[in-house]
């Protein structure tokens, strides 16, 4: 048990170091030490998971010499390390799918630059995570959001570095948003560490100070981390920088760093401030409003979208509307939904990005007017694509359904917040519906124009041609498929493991 | 108020700089200037930290004569965060400048809605 402690910190540092050691390698053994560095991610915090199951427990760890009010911690419970699983195997498996076009895009001698990014992105996520510490959550807020520029801007053309100075625009605003908050609750509570600030927040609560403070702390640090995620009024470099990057990066974005800051976000409400003073505040139905709105117009764009790497793109916004509705529900089942959410639309959204890579590279083109047939030529890549289309749909069995179903439940006995968010969910379904089963309908379907689907080289044999990068392809988005069908299936586990987790949070 | 003002003048100029910086950083075409008003804004944020750590009077954390009482000294974990956040800053700012130069050298413009313009002509 003693050693397993020891985990979160190597998880962290094993990804730290294989970002420097990548630095140096060539190509080729960059591609291994990163999948192998994320396997080891996986296992650690799978292990970990399995002691911490039903234990209802969670421990602090010191880093460096120096206890609790000075030095630096980070701490692991059952939720923790559920959510670093989640997070290095999709990652895993959006590198391993997503070789091919790492390889098509990038130079051989800058490929290892690729993977420094992915690396530090996959650190500073489990850092995000795994801190107790809210100045260490800015600092590693920063390399992630440094990592996810040079992820966009990889691809070296014209389209995707102006769409990453937008991004980089507006990541920065929300993150001088949040350092702000965290300095001014830093004057007010005296303290960085999570359970110190608690504490002392408290202290100022019974007594009534600093509650105007403490409200506009609050905002600061939403707004801030609701920017960096892209939640609706500030989405608009999401569809440009999914939609042109390379479909690693994009899967890597779309259901990894937009999560983690959301999965900060919810932490400093549960273990910072206390979510029953963020409820007090009212902070949550700003939130609330902003999801549901987020929610019908994410869908709305996603429609009108005739590209359907951009299609996917506008569906996030949406899908990041339903975690923060689920958040503003104010309520604990809100937040395990939103929680779920966030595991669920991971899977998926990865899943629907890297299995129409075949596809679009087989037809040349993202259009749809040029993707007809091609369903029927790609047989188990389109076959995977229409799973995840159906799971976000919220077809039962499959994972998106049981995120609807939560949100449904969640929102039951609130009055008004309950008619608006089951119209909002019974609207947005009905739009899921129209635009990704238009998708389904296109792929499968023979081209009004009698034109048949021809290539010169498809997404895989573009690759060099190598007789591994295939099986790769196939069993990362079978791995995703299958995913998606276990989080549909046994989703009372991690429901189970997700609120067990909640309650040790604070 | 004028007194108030002045008790917390370090918040209030902090304030005031934040404001400009980000005004700067979302308002401004030119892309040199929004990373001038990223600079602004971040040392806007380390002057209220750095502030907020200081004590009139006393001197800086470093010890001297043996002099162990924790009194005569500053707060110096403000001072620290300010480091580490400079550090970050300079990052940031590296990024956004190299970003810059791409941008200029395919585009030959320093102005981002007219680059962003020229992306949408190529499609």
């Amino acid at each position: 048990m003693e050693i397993i402690r020891n985990f979160p910190f190597f998880s962290i540092m094993i990804c730290m170091f294989s970002a420097i050691v990548t630095s140096v390698l060539p190509a080729k053994a960059a591609r291994y030490l990163t999948r192998a560095a994320l396997i080891a991610v996986m296992v650690l915090s799978a292990v970990l998971l399995v002691n911490l199951r039903g234990s209802g427990t969670s421990f602090p760890y010191m880093m460096g010499h120096f206890p609790a009010p000075w030095g630096n911690e980070i701490r692991a419970g059952e939720l923790e390390a559920l959510m670093a699983l989640f997070i290095s195997t999709v990652a895993l498996f959006s590198v391993m799918a997503g070789m091919p076009a790492v390889l098509k895009d990038i130079d051989e001698d800058k490929q290892n630059l690729y993977f420094i990014l992915v690396d530090l992105m996959t650190a500073s996520i489990i850092s995000m995570i795994y801190t107790n510490d809210l100045f260490t959550g800015y600092v590693f807020i920063e390399i992630n959001t440094i990592a996810g520029c040079g992820l966009i801007m990889i691809r070296q053309i014209g389209k995707s570095v102006v769409t990453a100075m937008r991004y980089m625009i507006i990541s920065l605003v929300g993150s001088g948003l949040f350092l702000i908050g965290v300095t001014m609750l830093y004057t007010i509570s005296g303290h960085l560490l999570m359970p110190n600030i608690r504490e002392s927040i408290a202290e100022l609560a019974d007594n009534d100070k600093y509650s105007v403070t403490l409200t506009v702390v609050v905002g600061l640090i939403t707004v801030g981390l609701a920017i960096k995620s892209g939640l609706f009024p500030f989405h608009l470099w999401i569809p440009d920088a999914y939609g042109y990057s390379n479909v690693a990066s994009s899967s890597l974005l779309s259901s990894i760093v937009s999560k983690g800051y959301i999965l900060l976000l919810i932490k400093i409400f549960y273990r910072v401030i206390g979510f029953d003073i963020i409820v007090k505040s009212g902070v949550n139905n700003i939130l609330f409003v902003f999801g549901v709105t987020a929610m019908i117009m994410g869908s709305l764009a996603a429609i009108r979208e005739k590209n359907i790497r951009r299609m996917i793109a506008y569906s996030s916004v949406a899908q990041i509307g339903y975690i923060y509705m689920g958040m503003g529900l104010g309520t604990k089942a809100g937040t395990v939904a939103a929680l779920f959410h966030i595991i669920s639309h991971g899977a998926t959204k990865s899943l629907l990005f890297l299995s129409s890579a075949e596809f679009t590279e087989g037809s040349h083109s993202k259009e749809f007017s040029e993707l007809y047939g091609t369903g029927r030529k790609y047989r188990g890549s389109a076959l995977c694509y229409s799973i995840g289309a159906f799971s976000m749909v919220g077809f039962p069995l499959l994972s998106g359904f049981i995120s609807k179903y939560m949100f449904a439940t969640a929102a039951v006995g609130h009055n008004l917040k309950m008619i608006l968010a089951l119209g909002a969910l019974a609207l947005s379904t009905i739009l899921n519906t129209i635009y990704f089963l238009k998708s389904v309908i296109v792929i499968y379907s023979d081209d009004p124009k009698k034109r048949r689907p021809q290539s010169l080289e498809t997404y895989l044999s573009g690759a060099g041609g190598m007789m591994s990068s295939k099986m790769q392809y196939f069993c990362s988005i079978g791995a995703l498929t299958v995913i998606n069908f276990l989080l549909g299936i046994k989703a009372q586990t991690i429901i189970d493991i997700i609120s067990e987790g909640l309650e040790v949070f604070g | 108020m004028y007194e108030l003002i002045m008790t917390h003048l370090n918040d209030v100029v902090a304030a005031v700089l934040f404001a400009i910086g980000l005004a700067n950083l979302l308002f401004q075409k030119n892309m040199i200037k929004k990373i001038i008003g990223l600079n602004i804004m971040d040392t806007s944020v380390y002057l209220l930290l750095a502030s907020q750590g200081y004590i009139r009077g006393l001197a800086a954390p470093i010890m001297t004569d043996g002099n162990t009482d924790a009194g005569n000294y500053i707060n110096p974990i403000p001072s620290g965060l300010v480091l580490t956040g400079i550090v970050v800053s300079v990052s940031v700012t590296a990024l956004m400048l190299s970003l810059t130069i791409r941008i200029y050298k395919k585009y030959h413009t320093l102005n981002l809605d007219e680059a962003l313009m020229r992306v949408r002509q190529e499609e």
